[in-house]
């Protein structure tokens, strides 16, 4: 699945001032948990469930091309999805991204 | 006869909601080890573990959220079914009558509302197709064929909610469950571990700022050398951990947590202490909280304290 020569995709988070690689094939959220040997440990999107489930990786997409999976209407409604709100486990990079964290919904 | 004093003998079964159910199904079936009992008419799809007797403990159905429908406790007769649904209309639950046959092969559920959202029913009879892969007549010791954890059983499932006192007094004053430990903060309980039988806890409540949320679905395995294998198990297919391989301080059981493809959280776990009706209860203060959940790194991790469906 995933090998040295993979390609990385960079996603920067705006509102941390930050960027972190995302290993192609990989969710936002799994990317950056596994950033490869040498990034900065910091974690600026919480993890939670991974799944789509749970609500607590919220994040809004500025820009970037992805493809996405279902997840929790209860936490991202068609609205919201609209306007770029999505799930980070639920978004898969297919090139450089810029996103910005949300607060996890009230849900 | 059941320990609990009213008839209740067990959890039966869950409904759990799934965002995609080809891979709930692949989980709870390849990666879990239960055994696929069917497809209803809806959609829905029945699960078992290979040592439970009646036919199916877990129903799986497709939604656009995850979390938990409801649970049931099988208790031991249509007439102590038909008492215990009065016992609850008198009590002030809303109740609601589920027909025979709504999932199939069950019959007549009683479904009860709970002050923290929960939704729980009671039925006496479900089609008993046996072990699976065992005989009720000399059997062997363990089925060949099975599948990945190789979970044995439904367990119990530990629900978060707000008025957790609420809900356990309908658990404790009228289908005769007993409280085995609790978490306390001064006087305030934060966790509510209630039993029906001789297991430390049938069903469990942590207290929460969001009601109706569901904590996490069990599963028993029999050894810690099980629960290391699904721990491998886990990371051979990138299922999302939470927590563990560890032990818990409340029940002592040695753990296990991750999360199904939708984001339900999942628990297989063996060991941990027994009750009996007798035992006085538990307590962990808040104090030791980190040690009543992680016995061992003795640390509160966010994730396992605040991801819910």
């Amino acid at each position: 699945m995933s090998n040295g020569s993979a390609a990385l995709h960079q996603v920067q988070v705006v509102n941390e001032q930050a960027s972190f690689s995302c290993q192609s094939g990989l969710s936002l959220l799994v990317g950056m948990e596994r950033q490869h040997v040498g990034a900065s440990m910091t974690r600026y999107i919480p993890a939670g469930c991974r799944g789509g489930g749970c609500g607590v990786c919220r994040v809004r997409i500025l820009s970037g091309t992805y493809t996405s999976k279902k997840m929790s209407i209860k936490h991202v409604t068609p609205e919201e999805r609209e306007q770029g709100v999505a799930l980070a486990c639920r978004v898969f990079p297919e090139g450089n991204m810029c996103i910005e964290v949300l607060e996890r919904s009230e849900a | 006869m059941a320990i609990s004093s009213k008839g209740v003998m067990r959890p039966g079964h869950v409904q759990l909601r799934v965002l995609d159910m080809d891979e709930a199904v692949e989980h709870y079936r390849d990666r879990m080890g239960l055994i696929e009992v069917q497809t209803d008419a809806s959609g829905r799809v029945y699960l078992k573990g290979y040592t439970e007797f009646d036919k199916f403990s877990i129903v799986l159905r497709e939604a656009d959220e995850a979390g938990l429908d409801f649970m049931g406790f099988k208790v031991e007769s249509p007439e102590v079914l038909s008492g215990l649904r009065q016992d609850l209309i008198d009590y002030g639950c809303n109740v609601e009558d589920i027909p025979a046959g709504e999932l199939d092969g069950c019959g007549a559920r009683v479904r009860f509302d709970s002050p923290t959202g929960h939704f729980f029913e009671l039925y006496a009879e479900k089609e008993q197709t046996g072990k699976w892969g065992i005989p009720n007549l000399n059997p062997d010791a363990w089925p060949e064929g099975l599948k990945g954890m190789q979970a044995t059983r439904f367990d119990h499932c530990l629900l978060f909610g707000r008025d957790i006192d609420a809900t356990s007094d309908i658990f404790i004053n009228v289908l005769g469950f007993r409280r085995s430990e609790q978490a306390m903060d001064g006087d305030e309980r934060i966790a509510s571990f209630l039993s029906c039988s001789t297991k430390e806890h049938d069903i469990a409540f942590i207290k929460h700022e969001h009601d109706g949320r569901l904590h996490h679905v069990s599963f028993w395995l029999d050894t810690w050398e099980h629960v290391l294998r699904a721990a491998d198990i886990i990371s051979m297919h990138d299922i999302s951990l939470d927590f563990g391989p560890s032990r818990h301080g409340l029940t002592h059981g040695a753990t296990i947590y991750f999360f199904d493809p939708s984001g339900n959280r999942n628990e297989v776990f063996c060991q941990g202490d027994y009750y009996y009706p007798d035992h006085p209860v538990i307590t962990w203060t808040a104090d030791q909280l980190g040690k009543a959940v992680f016995y061992h790194s003795r640390e509160l991790n966010e994730r396992f304290l605040t991801v819910t469906t």
